[in-house]
């Protein structure tokens, strides 16, 4: 038998939010940003960069958790992502400061 | 802690001679690997210098040594290495890296007789023209060549100060007679003893450049680990230390690394002149054979021959312009070295025809004796 | 639920940018070569450490791997072929304050290097030594290199490889080393990890981390560079108590990654402080 149940503290647990921030003209293109993201946030863009390569886009801007896994594997220093921060980090930030 | 430098008199080899030279000059590091007949260097060196505040590693061969010492140099620690011939040739490539990275050390190479394995523990002078061009590329080589214990001791002195006022490895080509004979060495008081340091850089880190020179062509030298951030790299690099891989690169750095030394040579160049004022005949000779030569000229004279020694402290820079003065004057020159010709070459090239000159030589293993020289003066001239 | 999503703070740059020397970027390595993935986790473990980064040093041989202390914003050293150990070994014994690391490729510091390495590893120097293993020497063109698997192919082993690699791992415990791992750089955060805990660890540590080289070993060897990861994904495990005989790197039978040794051995500098410099006169 399986249950399938809500967890109680639903409402009070927020999943981590993330910000993807891309260094067009320091993309190479290999890509590896796009295929591994495990949240397919990324797509290739149409663009072209100053060197002719095309850099990645945010495709769902919703679905990135700011796992960082994009900013460890790119080779070329090109993308980040930052934390985007929700109702409980500021109350946090104003209560520590 | 020891007394680094050991003031009184001694009756030492030439190769502890040197290691105490090193220690008064303040080496603190030795990177060696044993190779007969310079071994005497690291073991001496292995006692004395951890309880003088230094640190002495025996390497797995001497590329490795070499290595290790311009990592230690680069650390800020005054370091050098000791081998023969066999060795010699094994670190030319880091010699290269030490001259293009401008990094001060000294290498003493005590020269046995080649090529090759040949005569371990027999002397000779066949590696001079090695220690001009042994590596690859052009470069300035400052080499010095001491002819006794004594002499081993100041120029070992003399190495370090000019490796770290113009910032590149310094040669001392001794040989394996003056390696292992023992003689009478006078250490002075410390306050006798004149010690140079590599020049210091001044003012704000994040503007420093790594390679830009100083007032006498020499750019000041950083340590690794005090916060300047350096680049120090074998491709021919810019003023920044950055690779310039271009043309332009290659002739600006090309120029700073001679220049420093060819526009010094007043300060590097060193010779001794005995007898020379109205010498019609010049024996030309470093090391061991200066003192050939110098009992050939005390010969000579008795016999009313007038001969002179023109001893060459410093091999390289060769000192042309002496030559070339000598040359308009003198009847000819005489180069006594235990090798089949190579700083005769030079005297040659710098005599330019004016005068005639002769090769004393010898293919290693023994001095020249007197005698030699002296049937030349007479039969030649 | 809502979520009031405010923005965080734009950065135009790069959270590592502080650490790299900008004004040499881009760097010359291949898009999706993975000397990049390498390094930008060696600076990251850097970070994460915490240790004082005016004491950080990174040597480095010649290759591709060779060229990353040359877009370091630390002291770096980029010194002769094969001899980036040796040198390194200088510098620490020299001044044991500097943290230094040995940032390689595989042929630098196992074909002509392998000498140093050994003995290095044997007296127990504390330095890090990141071996970039790309299976082939890259900056020359892709040539056969120790570490190659057999039947490769390469410029100078056309009709296929007739050697066989080197067990890297096994070497390293081999010759004393007492950190030795092994990732690969989609294996990002192991990897930086490994890193971190070797740079703060006493004594001779050893990462090797396997890295995809599109151009050279990867067009040559018709295995395209996605592939190349899928590779590393597929067929790699994680198995820290593993034998170091079975550490050799086949592709059929797969890839064992892990950290194999963790262990404490005094340094050489301990052993000579304590043999030499506590004598009293």
């Amino acid at each position: 038998m399986e249950f399938w149940r809500v967890p109680l503290d639903v409402d009070e647990v927020q999943t981590t939010r993330g910000e993807v921030h891309i260094l067009e003209d320091r993309c190479k293109g290999c890509g590896y940003c796009i295929e591994f993201c495990p949240r397919q946030v990324l797509g290739v863009s149409s663009r072209f960069n100053k060197k002719g390569y095309h850099p990645p886009v945010v495709k769902k801007a919703d679905a990135c958790v700011n796992c960082h896994y994009c900013e460890i594997i790119c080779p070329e220093f090109a993308i980040y992502s930052v934390k985007v921060l929700n109702n409980q980090d500021v109350q946090e930030e104003e209560e520590s400061s | 802690m020891e007394t680094t430098i050991l003031t009184g008199e001694h009756y030492i080899t030439g190769d502890v001679a040197c290691a105490e030279g090193a220690l008064a000059a303040g080496c603190r590091f030795f990177g060696g690997y044993p190779i007969t007949p310079a071994t005497e260097i690291a073991e001496h060196m292995s006692e004395r210098l951890p309880r003088v505040g230094g640190t002495f590693i025996q390497m797995e061969d001497e590329i490795a040594a070499i290595s290790s010492v311009l990592g230690a140099s680069w650390a800020g620690v005054k370091s050098m290495t000791a081998t023969s011939g066999p060795g010699f040739s094994l670190m030319m490539e880091n010699i290269g890296l030490g001259i293009c990275t401008e990094t001060p050390c000294v290498v003493v190479d005590v020269q046995r007789a080649g090529p090759s394995t040949g005569l371990p523990t027999q002397g000779a002078q066949a590696d001079m023209m090695q220690a001009r061009w042994g590596s690859h590329g052009d470069y300035e080589i400052i080499a010095l060549a001491p002819s006794s214990p004594q002499d081993m001791f100041y120029q070992t002195i003399t190495a370090f100060n000019l490796s770290e006022t113009y910032r590149l490895p310094v040669l001392i080509m001794s040989d394996e007679m003056i390696g292992h004979m023992s003689e009478k060495v006078i250490i002075p008081p410390s306050k006798y003893i004149t010690i140079q340091s590599r020049p210091r850089p001044k003012g704000r880190k994040d503007r420093f450049k790594l390679f830009e020179p100083g007032p006498n062509g020499v750019a000041p030298m950083p340590a690794a680990g005090e916060g300047f951030n350096i680049h120090v790299s074998g491709l021919t690099h810019d003023e920044r230390g950055y690779p310039a891989l271009t043309v332009e690169g290659q002739e600006e750095m090309m120029t700073r690394l001679t220049n420093k030394i060819r526009r010094n040579l007043n300060d590097i160049i060193q010779t001794e002149k005995y007898h020379l004022d109205d010498a019609e005949i010049v024996v030309v000779s470093y090391g061991v054979s200066a003192r050939t030569g110098m009992a050939a000229v005390d010969m000579a004279r008795e016999l009313g021959i007038k001969a002179g020694l023109l001893r060459l402290v410093t091999v390289w820079p060769f000192p042309e312009d002496q030559i070339r003065k000598l040359a308009e004057k003198v009847k000819g020159f005489v180069t006594v070295e235990i090798n089949l010709g190579q700083i005769h070459l030079e005297v040659e090239r710098c005599a330019c025809g004016r005068a005639p000159s002769f090769l004393v030589g010898h293919p290693g293993g023994t001095i020249i004796s007197p005698d030699r020289v002296l049937k030349v003066f007479k039969e030649a001239f | 639920m809502s979520v009031n999503l405010k923005k965080a703070d734009k950065k135009s740059e790069h959270p590592l940018d502080y650490l790299l020397r900008k004004d040499r970027m881009p760097h010359i390595w291949c898009p999706g070569c993975g000397i990049g993935t390498a390094f930008s986790s060696c600076l990251t473990a850097i970070k994460d450490s915490g240790v004082d980064t005016s004491k950080m040093v990174m040597v480095s041989g010649i290759g591709c791997s060779g060229r990353a202390s040359g877009y370091v914003n630390l002291d770096s050293f980029h010194t002769t072929h094969g001899r980036a150990i040796p040198f390194a070994t200088g510098l620490k014994i020299a001044n044991p304050e500097l943290n230094v690391l040995v940032f390689s490729g595989d042929g630098d510091l196992f074909a002509i290097g392998g000498n140093h390495f050994i003995h290095a590893a044997r007296r127990n120097v504390d330095i890090t030594v990141v071996c970039i293993n790309n299976l082939n020497y890259g900056m020359t063109g892709g040539q056969v290199a120790a570490t190659t698997p057999y039947m490769a192919k390469t410029t100078t082993t056309s009709h296929g490889n007739p050697d066989t690699p080197f067990n890297l791992p096994l070497m390293a415990i081999a010759s004393g080393a007492t950190y030795v791992a092994r990732w690969t750089t989609l294996h990002t955060r192991e990897f930086t990890d490994s890193v971190e805990k070797a740079l703060l660890k006493k004594g001779f540590s050893f990462i090797e981390v396997l890295s995809p080289c599109p151009v050279n070993y990867g067009r040559r060897n018709k295995i395209k560079l996605m592939d190349m990861l899928r590779v590393y994904q597929e067929k790699t495990i994680i198995k820290n108590e593993a034998s170091p005989f079975e550490l050799d790197i086949d592709m059929e039978k797969g890839i064992i990654l892990g950290t194999f040794v963790d262990v404490d051995r005094k340094t050489w500098l301990e052993r000579y402080d304590k043999l030499y410099r506590s004598v009293n006169p």
